[in-house]
């Protein structure tokens, strides 16, 4: 069976119909790893008892002439921010090193629930703070694309197994683009859900008034099948929306034709590489020849948005990673003699230079004296670009961005620039300050072969717009 | 330079982040670069708008109170599991108060 770019449908199916068993398709999936993924690194840990004991409940069900749930068999990894029972998780950090949660994150648990099958835990930048994925301890991703490049981050390790065919789909996160830029340097889908969509119990924090878990995968429909299993209330997370979740595929397969869709003049601006422009204006072009009406809009302060967002997400982070004191679980310094000590040490010795990094600026946007002039005004800046959305929303159904400025770059060449680095989520950053949803679907190359990325965003629980969209996109 | 050594030996302290000579050097230069960059938000006028603390659209009838009621909790072993030091009952810490 070719498992390079096998989608969910074409899994259960075989399974289903008894071409292969859910056993032999795991092992097949381990061969693979162990065959390729030596030179991309989209692993950190593989959880071959757990998928083994999964698949062969699957192998059950189909002997018994049981209903198969909806993802019956189908092999899924998981980024290593999301913990999972027994099975250890790491969040890219050194801090986290041996760290083995005692609970299932609420989406894993509902995606085994559904059959699917945990291969593994996949590499991201640590604590998921990264756009290139060579912020993890346990070294870099390599874009299965053109393995010179990074991945993109922070999910890069989730996009790159989609993309190498190591798994049929995968969790990842975004908190500030990290679903979706590097789900457009790997050429795979990657979807954001609205703030609220998808619980976050089991969701190592990073951001809480940003951070999101989405799926990527091989195909839009494979997103919304991802997405219809892991959205809906979950109580163990005062967060999320008691919203119903509707069924997403039949959403997205319907036409764009009479679609309104705004091109916000902000995204196609300086620093937009040429390649990637033409390939997102081609894409255009083909949707309004489809039927869909394209109407050019403004997000005027769009230019604010990575600034915004560089205060809030560090603010909010420096808290949530307070909780890492070499106590109850983590690394703790064995070279210190007082508790004080002890706490300091833990952290510089286990914490990366990047998430220090980030701390340190969230400490200090949060400090007396300095609270009204960052964290107070970029939460009012937070405000207006709401505000920007709210307007044109009165004239779109959907907005059509480039995902990303340029395609994937070179390893090493960002590394030593935070500023620079930061600037990658520039057409990304805006929808999670924002709570809306966004996808990243591939659109073309550039003439070495990168894969450009197209994004749609959507209001507010309207991921099944976003995704028709996205499915007209796939169909050009 | 806006930022200097002592700023971020400060910031350091409230952090509880020990940082080695080098990586404060490089902190200096990093902090001072990035805070200048957010100074671009200093040019929009935000007087009259109040800032968003909700993210959550319409939260209060999409994300509902829970009962407040007894449920199990993670058993007291398996608490402690992942801890660097315990005594089985205690997670430990170097002394804390000298006598």
């Amino acid at each position: 069976m070719d498992l390079n770019n096998l989608t969910i449908a074409a899994t259960r199916s075989a399974i289903a119909d008894r071409k292969i068993s859910a056993s032999q398709l795991v092992q097949d999936f381990y061969g693979k790893i162990e065959a390729e993924d030596g030179e991309i690194h989209a692993f950190l840990t593989l959880s071959k008892e757990r998928a083994e004991n999964q698949a062969a409940k699957v192998d059950a069900l189909l002997n018994q002439g049981a209903p198969l749930p909806r993802l019956a068999g189908v092999p899924v990894a998981i980024k290593d921010v999301m913990c999972t029972r027994g099975l250890r998780t790491t969040a890219g950090s050194k801090i986290l090193e041996k760290f083995i949660p005692p609970y299932d994150c609420t989406a894993v648990a509902r995606l085994e629930a559904e059959g699917a099958i945990i291969l593994g835990k996949l590499n991201c930048d640590e604590f998921a703070m990264g756009s290139s994925n060579e912020n993890s301890a346990y070294g870099p991703v390599h874009n299965p694309v053109d393995k010179t490049r990074v991945p993109g981050g922070s999910s890069g390790g989730s996009a790159a197994a989609v993309a190498a065919g190591m798994a049929v789909a995968t969790l990842g996160s975004d908190t500030g683009g990290s679903i979706r830029q590097p789900a457009s340097f790997c050429g795979v889908v990657g979807l954001m859900p609205t703030y609220g969509r998808v619980s976050r119990y089991g969701l190592i924090a990073f951001a809480s008034s940003l951070d999101h878990i989405g799926p990527l995968a091989h195909t839009a429909e494979d997103a919304a099948i991802m997405l219809s299993v892991i959205a809906g209330h979950d109580p163990m997370d005062s967060t999320s929306a008691n919203v119903p979740v509707p069924d997403y595929v039949s959403e997205m397969k319907k036409p764009v034709r009479g679609m309104k869709l705004g091109i916000p003049k902000e995204y196609f601006g300086e620093g937009l590489d040429a390649e990637v422009r033409s390939g997102v204006e081609a894409a255009i072009q083909q949707l309004a020849s489809q039927g869909a009406e394209i109407i050019p809009i403004s997000l005027p302060h769009t230019s604010y948005a990575v600034p915004t967002y560089y205060v809030i997400a560090t603010a909010e982070a420096s808290a949530n990673l307070a909780r890492f004191d070499g106590v109850r679980y983590g690394y703790r310094s064995q070279k210190s003699q007082s508790l004080a000590q002890m706490y300091r040490n833990s952290r510089d010795e286990g914490f990366g230079a990047e998430v220090k990094r980030r701390i340190m600026l969230g400490t200090y946007a949060l400090s007396s004296g300095y609270y009204d002039a960052y964290y107070l005004k970029a939460q009012k800046v937070r405000t207006l670009l709401a505000r920007d959305f709210e307007q044109a929303f009165q004239k779109v159904d959907a907005i059509v961005t480039p995902t990303a400025p340029t395609a994937a770059f070179k390893i090493g060449e960002k590394s030593d620039d935070p500023l620079a680095m930061y600037l990658a989520d520039i057409y990304t950053v805006t929808a999670d300050l924002v709570g809306i949803p966004g996808i990243s679907v591939p659109c073309g190359q550039t003439k070495t072969g990168l894969p450009i990325g197209l994004q749609i965003l959507g209001k507010h629980f309207d991921e099944g717009t976003v995704l028709r969209v996205a499915q007209a996109v796939e169909q050009l | 330079m806006r930022i200097t050594e002592k700023d971020v030996l400060y910031v350091a302290d409230l952090a509880n982040l020990e940082l080695t000579d080098q990586e404060r050097q490089r902190m200096v230069k990093d902090l001072d670069s990035i805070l200048t960059y957010i100074d671009t938000l200093n040019g929009l006028n935000t007087d009259n708008v109040t800032p968003m603390a909700q993210i959550s659209a319409s939260a209060s009838e999409k994300t509902p109170w829970r009962e407040d009621s007894l449920r199990p909790s993670l058993p007291h072993k398996e608490a402690m599991a992942n801890a660097p030091a315990t005594d089985g009952d205690f997670f430990k810490v170097p002394k804390v108060i000298e006598r």
